[in-house]
């Protein structure tokens, strides 16, 4: 068992865990945060895709250890209060979900994707940057169409603030 | 996965004295083959020692004559350095095609090369560029590294530290990914030196892992252009076959994938 110590959506947090306890099994089953989904537990469809220090990843694929010290955000935390995220409402504006299950993972992606790119997106570049992350409704169209509404907001809302 | 012991070393001699004193230790870099083989429980090391954070080993510079890759940079560094793609464009370019964005936010050159999965990336440019290893014993040219199926002439413990490779005056990588996973069904990487040699290595193809492709180099060092290889037959000998692609398949992609890099690096 160790400690780990790192900020999740920009609380200080520590739990007692394994040493092979997985950054999402922290996140799930120790801090109740279950917005992050488990899909296929091997690095490939992205529904648990979380920010460590601002950066995309796959938290089936990190060890809590290994975020120790580090910020990470998870679905829970993007949202302003009852203002979801211009992601999250693009997605909903667009229906850019069915089952809802890869969602988390796509709107983390998502969001990692438009502060990459910026202004830079196109619809190409946005089914070539989510390819890490796997829809069983294969919903992909109304997904990017959401991504590439939520660029726009992203940007009047940064040139806004 | 089985229980193990996690430790985060922060220079690079604590890593190789904690690997000592493990009884089955292992580095951990990126982490994304080593933690999903332990999820499969195919690997059960006693002892984790996280490099990752070492900041001796993470950065990229660019000399006159070589760019020298510390070796827990990230895929996503190597592909969005702005010195690598200027100096070696190619070598840019193959980082921004290993996995998808969020591993390649994780995943490193240096665990790249300490796992030499036959058909990873990374091994294609180090083999035809000629590159050099460091680890923290000793450097180890490139055409002496690679051993076989994920095998390497690291001793145990050994850490590769950084990987320095030459600039050369043309090179390109291209590769068929596998649709699902992206590894290469088959890449190749051509390279032609600023000495006027021609070296060409294919990854994903052969059952010894990387390896150099003669009858490739051959025609393209009488003349660098994909049409020289027009008529060259690659040997189906030692090529791997399996359900996504038989050894013939292979053998015709590794011409067809040389003739884009070749394209590819002008």
């Amino acid at each position: 068992m160790s400690q780990v110590q790192l900020t999740v959506n920009g609380k200080a947090v520590s739990a007692d865990v394994e040493d092979r306890t997985l950054l999402v099994h922290l996140l799930r089953d120790h801090l109740n945060l279950t917005g992050t989904h488990v899909g296929c537990d091997t690095s490939q469809c992205g529904a648990c895709t979380v920010h460590i220090d601002g950066r995309a990843v796959k938290s089936c694929t990190v060890l809590a250890g290994q975020a120790d010290g580090a910020s990470v955000t998870t679905i829970e935390g993007i949202a302003r209060g009852d203002e979801l995220h211009p992601m999250q409402a693009a997605f909903r504006d667009n229906h850019g979900l069915q089952c809802g299950f890869c969602t988390p993972g796509m709107i983390m992606s998502a969001i990692d994707i438009v502060s990459r790119h910026g202004g830079q997106l196109d619809e190409a570049t946005v089914r070539h940057e989510l390819e890490g992350n796997i829809c069983r409704c294969t919903g992909y169209h109304n997904i990017v169409k959401a991504v590439l509404d939520a660029a726009g907001r992203m940007k009047v809302a940064q040139a806004a603030e | 996965m089985y229980q193990t012991t996690y430790h985060r070393a922060s220079s690079v001699d604590e890593a190789a004295s904690l690997f000592a004193k493990g009884s089955e230790p292992k580095y951990l870099a990126g982490g994304h083959t080593l933690l999903p083989v332990m999820k499969q429980r195919l690997a059960s090391p006693s002892d984790v020692i996280d490099i990752a954070r070492i900041k001796d080993l993470i950065g990229i510079e660019v000399t006159g004559d070589a760019v020298t890759i510390r070796a827990a940079t990230t895929h996503n560094d190597v592909a969005n350095s702005a010195a690598v793609q200027k100096a070696i464009p190619a070598l840019a370019h193959l980082a921004s095609t290993i996995g998808d964005p969020a591993v390649r936010h994780r995943g490193t050159i240096g665990g790249s090369l300490a796992n030499n999965d036959p058909a990873a990336d990374y091994p294609a440019a180090v083999l035809a560029l000629g590159a050099t290893i460091k680890t923290n014993k000793r450097t180890i040219a490139a055409d002496d590294f690679f051993k076989g199926l994920f095998t390497t002439a690291l001793d145990d413990g050994e850490m590769i530290t950084a990987v320095s490779f030459p600039i050369p005056a043309k090179g390109g990588y291209s590769k068929f990914p596998h649709p699902a996973s992206r590894f290469a069904l088959t890449g190749v990487f051509a390279v032609k030196t600023k000495a006027g040699d021609v070296r060409v290595a294919a990854t994903g193809a052969f059952q010894g892992g990387v390896a150099r492709v003669g009858a490739i180099e051959a025609a393209l060092k009488t003349n660098w252009a994909a049409s020289a290889l027009d008529s060259v037959t690659v040997s189906a000998d030692g090529l791997m076959s399996d359900i996504h692609a038989a050894a013939d398949y292979r053998a015709n992609l590794i011409k067809v994938m040389a003739q884009r890099a070749v394209q590819a690096a002008g």
